[in-house]
């Protein structure tokens, strides 16, 4: 070694170079997030998170448990493969307690919300223009909503 | 999803196990889901979409979107003789309340609901610069919104405009095809209030999942395919006008 003299000042900078990169590592320690890279270049903990919500509408599964009547005229009919919340909006609180009721329907909007006639519709899809088909009578007076076929009668 | 009454009550005991996991917010430890057993996708079949939008109120209830924002809309089409290639295409309020009936029935008329695709390779997540967005293992793309700083790269990305920036929050948000809900066994909320079964929520690395002969039996493609962005929303007899 003796033929490098000035090594001092080297072996300080090398030094420098040890501290910073030590306190990049102790930084990154603190500041990274604990499951960064868990999965991939994220937080993997972040999936949990997201997962975690909860849920509003409660599932077909969930009623058909305490409807079951419900469902098999529903299952008879040709709303078979509509699933209660399509009409009843999201009912997870009602599931989860059923002393909270659900909102009165009005089948003044519902009906027509799909069965409006449109050309711009699938032509296979039953559809009426309200005003001509009833007159004003309401839907449920001959349609009842679980089963509309006429022979199936009018709501109860 | 189809259960009886009796395979419900069967798996109720399982599912009482992986609540605890759900309420400690560590559903991937739950014995119920792994996050590697699943490819999640969803099916949009043409034909049977009527224009309801009850997938759009149903979204919007579910996950909070704001006014005027959507993580899932429906276009109408309209393609005439005339001009095969430039159809007219509406989206009021992203369909949500339904579309303006028509009475005369010149050209042809159908419905595209959109959504994030979950693209395999997707352009947002490639973008991201802080990894705030990500595609999870069971393929759905997700942002984290703790560690997103809302700059925006990724909604300029989506080719397919399915992110936005939420307005209270300040950073990216988008469908996260109910993640919160398809770890816990349920379906999404456009798939569980579509009336006519228009969506099919579809697991690709589930064998039994009917996705894989309808697949091969009927005309399925995604949207901008020339893209390459591996998108896993299949549309059954999608026009080739839309874009």
């Amino acid at each position: 070694m003796s033929q490098f003299k000035d090594t001092g000042h080297l072996l300080r900078f090398a030094a420098l170079f040890v501290i910073a990169f030590v306190m990049f590592l102790v930084i990154r320690h603190f500041v990274v997030p604990k499951t960064f890279g868990e999965y991939g270049h994220y937080r993997g903990a972040a999936i949990a998170e997201i997962a975690a919500k909860p849920v509003k509408f409660a599932g077909h599964e969930a009623c058909e448990t305490c409807h079951a009547d419900i469902l098999s005229t529903k299952t008879a009919g040709k709303h078979a493969h509509v699933n209660c919340e399509a009409c009843h909006g999201p009912l997870a609180k009602h599931a989860d307690d059923p002393s909270v009721t659900p909102p009165k329907l009005d089948t003044a909007v519902l009906c027509i919300r799909c069965h409006a006639a449109s050309a711009a519709k699938p032509k296979d899809f039953p559809q009426v223009d309200a005003d001509q088909h009833s007159g004003g009578v309401p839907c449920e007076t001959c349609h009842q909503p679980h089963s509309p076929a006429i022979s199936a009668g009018g709501a109860k | 999803m189809n259960v009886d009454r009796r395979h419900f009550l069967i798996m109720l005991p399982a599912a009482a196990i992986a609540w605890k996991y759900v309420l400690a917010g560590t559903p991937e430890e739950s014995p119920n889901y792994t996050m590697t057993d699943h490819w999640w996708s969803m099916l949009i079949d043409i034909p049977k979409c009527i224009g309801c939008g009850n997938c759009v109120r149903a979204c919007a209830a579910e996950n909070d979107v704001p006014d005027g924002l959507f993580r899932t809309w429906v276009e109408r089409y309209h393609v005439t003789d005339y001009d095969m290639v430039n159809p007219q295409v509406i989206s009021p309020d992203g369909g949500k309340e339904g579309f303006p009936t028509v009475a005369e029935d010149a050209g042809k008329y159908f419905f595209v609901p959109k959504m994030c695709n979950h693209c395999a390779d997707s352009p947002c997540t490639q973008v991201c610069p802080v990894g705030a967005t990500f595609v999870a293992p069971d393929g759905v793309v997700l942002v984290d919104q703790t560690y997103c700083l809302g700059c925006a790269y990724c909604v300029q990305a989506c080719p397919y405009g399915c992110r936005y920036i939420h307005p209270e929050k300040r950073v990216a948000d988008k469908c996260t095809l109910c993640y919160h809900r398809i770890t816990k066994g349920l379906t999404t909320a456009c798939v569980e209030n579509c009336p006519t079964g228009a969506r099919q929520l579809a697991d690709l690395k589930n064998p039994n999942d009917p996705i894989h002969a309808f697949l091969k039996t009927h005309h399925v493609q995604v949207l901008k395919p020339q893209m390459a962005t591996g998108a896993k929303v299949f549309y059954n007899e999608l026009d080739g006008s839309v874009r």
